[in-house]
């Protein structure tokens, strides 16, 4: 089923004026209930302006965005609903924490949508039980925690909204590499366990083959191509020639090929690697 | 939105007017300013319009930003007239043009309005050419220049240029973070414009905190970067880019000084 769908979608910033930019050009694309996409593309490929339009924060130029069969633009249509539909995570989303208490943080947005007081509970725990949010976090300050923490506080405060949709911003651009595994294994079971809808943009190919089923590559404002990821990271080469890398092991990989030593063309993860290169071990050694 | 604010509008080129030293260009415009209030007739509020157009032209200024410059304040250059042409009662030989039952217009009305809504439009046009032709920081550096000779009197003047430049250097970093929490917080379901003057001032509070918390942080970093550079305030600093005073602002300063002497003649004799 399809939950979102966008129709020829065009934005362009300072219309009129000599800085006019076409930031998206005629955008048509269909995400189907329950996928987890990957959204890759350069700075200024127009990966951020996309997103903000899949909650109606940023207006478009022409063109249209449906969201669950609705036109977000469209007559009797409450962009305000539609923002609890589609939960949208910003890029260091730890810089937008100002309440007291982290529970009062990760509060905020389901007591916009006008919950009762024992349902927005009922949210802020289970929210923080996905984002790995300790219960003694709770009635501390926000202020108080690390980089990681603070960034998976801000998540559970969109989570706790439990959007259908959830688009996430470089989610765990800054973090160590432990952090980042942890930030985007949270949402993977999130998005296993509640079956919602994931969109998810990254510069890491790495992060975008691991968890994804599809994804989108992003180029100068239009789309390069959106398929599963199998047949995405086949067209390897093109996507080098846009100027964006493939995973380092598929790099590995070919170069490898070049040596004789065939993995096949389909290795984009470690874990995939590592299975090919032993039963290529096995079978020597028979 | 907020990204439309233009401060600091400089624009770069390297007309006549662009390569002025700034100290000049700041001590002229003030005298400009001053001859503008001491002419008392048309004849010399016209010279003071032709000299500002023939300056526009030097510097290679769009006429358009003109108009750009002078939308901010159009509601006090309608006020300033109105208030003029309603108010200045004529003498006693003087008839009303118009009138319609306690409003009366007289002739020195009209005249006084015509007359001040130009003098103002003169003074703005004429500031704003300042700093359309110069950058923020060679500005600040001049008012650092400027203000020295008052260091005997311990006045810090080296400390509110280094905080001008920082403010000026600061203003677009923090306009762009304030829209990125504002699209953060709406995107959790605030409201930021509906509701009651209490409600609204409530919903500023998720924005503020943030940004005044941003605000500390990139202050506290840049004191550190500052430190690491060996930053000891003004003493014995040199700079990449000297102020220099050329023959162009002899030239300027000789015609800025003849203007002068012109709106006093006018003064005196017209």
């Amino acid at each position: 089923m399809t939950i979102i769908q966008t129709k020829n979608l065009i934005y362009k910033y300072s219309i009129g004026t000599p800085f006019e930019v076409t930031a998206i050009d005629d955008i048509n694309f269909t995400v189907d209930k329950g996928d987890f996409i990957g959204i890759i593309g350069h700075t200024g490929s127009g990966k951020s302006t996309l997103m903000q339009h899949l909650n109606g924060l940023l207006k478009q130029t022409s063109g249209e965005v449906w969201i669950n069969g609705r036109d977000i633009r469209g007559k009797g249509v409450n962009i305000r609903d539609i923002r609890f539909e589609v939960g949208l995570v910003f890029q260091y989303s730890e810089h937008q924490l100002f309440e007291e208490t982290v529970f009062k943080d990760i509060s905020f947005g389901p007591r916009n949508m006008g919950l009762s007081e024992e349902e927005i509970k009922e949210r802020v725990l289970r929210a923080s039980e996905y984002m790995g949010v300790h219960e003694s976090w709770l009635d501390r300050s926000p202020f108080d925690l690390s980089g990681g923490q603070k960034r998976r506080v801000a998540l559970a405060g969109v989570i706790a909204m439990e959007p259908q949709i959830l688009i996430l911003d470089e989610p765990a651009a800054g973090l160590d590499p432990r952090g980042r595994n942890r930030v985007l294994g949270f949402i993977n079971d999130y998005h296993k366990k509640a079956g919602i809808t994931v969109i998810l943009v990254s510069h890491s190919m790495e992060d975008i083959v691991k968890y994804a089923d599809k994804v989108l590559v992003m180029n100068k404002g239009e789309i390069f191509c959106y398929n599963d990821t199998d047949s995405v990271f086949s067209k390897a080469k093109e996507i080098t020639e846009i100027g964006l890398g493939v995973p380092q092991i598929t790099r590995l990989a070919e170069k490898l090929k070049q040596r004789g030593v065939d993995l096949g063309n389909d290795v984009y993860t470690v874990e995939r690697a590592a299975e090919r290169i032993l039963s290529l071990i096995k079978r020597k050694n028979e | 939105m907020l990204k439309d604010i233009t401060l600091g509008q400089y624009f770069p080129g390297n007309s006549v007017i662009h390569r002025m030293d700034s100290r000049c260009k700041i001590i002229l415009n003030i005298i400009f300013v001053v001859i503008l209030f001491i002419g008392r007739n048309y004849y010399s509020l016209g010279l003071c319009t032709v000299f500002i157009f023939c300056v526009y032209a030097l510097s290679e200024i769009k006429y358009r930003l003109i108009i750009k410059s002078l939308r901010p304040i159009l509601p006090l250059i309608i006020f300033t007239g109105l208030l003029n042409l309603f108010f200045i009662k004529g003498g006693d030989d003087s008839l009303p043009l118009w009138e319609w039952q306690f409003l009366k217009i007289y002739p020195e009305g009209l005249s006084t309005s015509i007359f001040m809504i130009i003098r103002i439009i003169a003074l703005i046009i004429g500031m704003s050419l300042l700093t359309y032709t110069t950058s923020p920081i060679t500005l600040t550096d001049a008012i650092e220049s400027l203000l020295s000779p008052l260091k005997k009197l311990k006045f810090p003047s080296h400390e509110l240029a280094m905080m001008m430049t920082i403010a000026l250097r600061y203003i677009p970093i923090l306009i762009e973070e304030t829209e990125r929490i504002m699209s953060a917080q709406k995107a959790r379901g605030a409201t930021l414009d509906s509701g009651g003057l209490m409600k609204r001032a409530r919903a500023l509070i998720p924005i503020m905190v943030p940004l005044f918390v941003s605000a500390f942080k990139h202050a506290n970093e840049l004191a550190m970067a500052m430190e690491c550079r060996c930053y000891t305030g003004g003493e014995g600093r040199t700079r990449l880019k000297q102020l220099k005073t050329s023959y162009i602002d002899y030239a300027a300063s000789f015609f800025v000084l003849w203007l002068l002497t012109d709106a006093v003649l006018i003064n005196i004799f017209l």
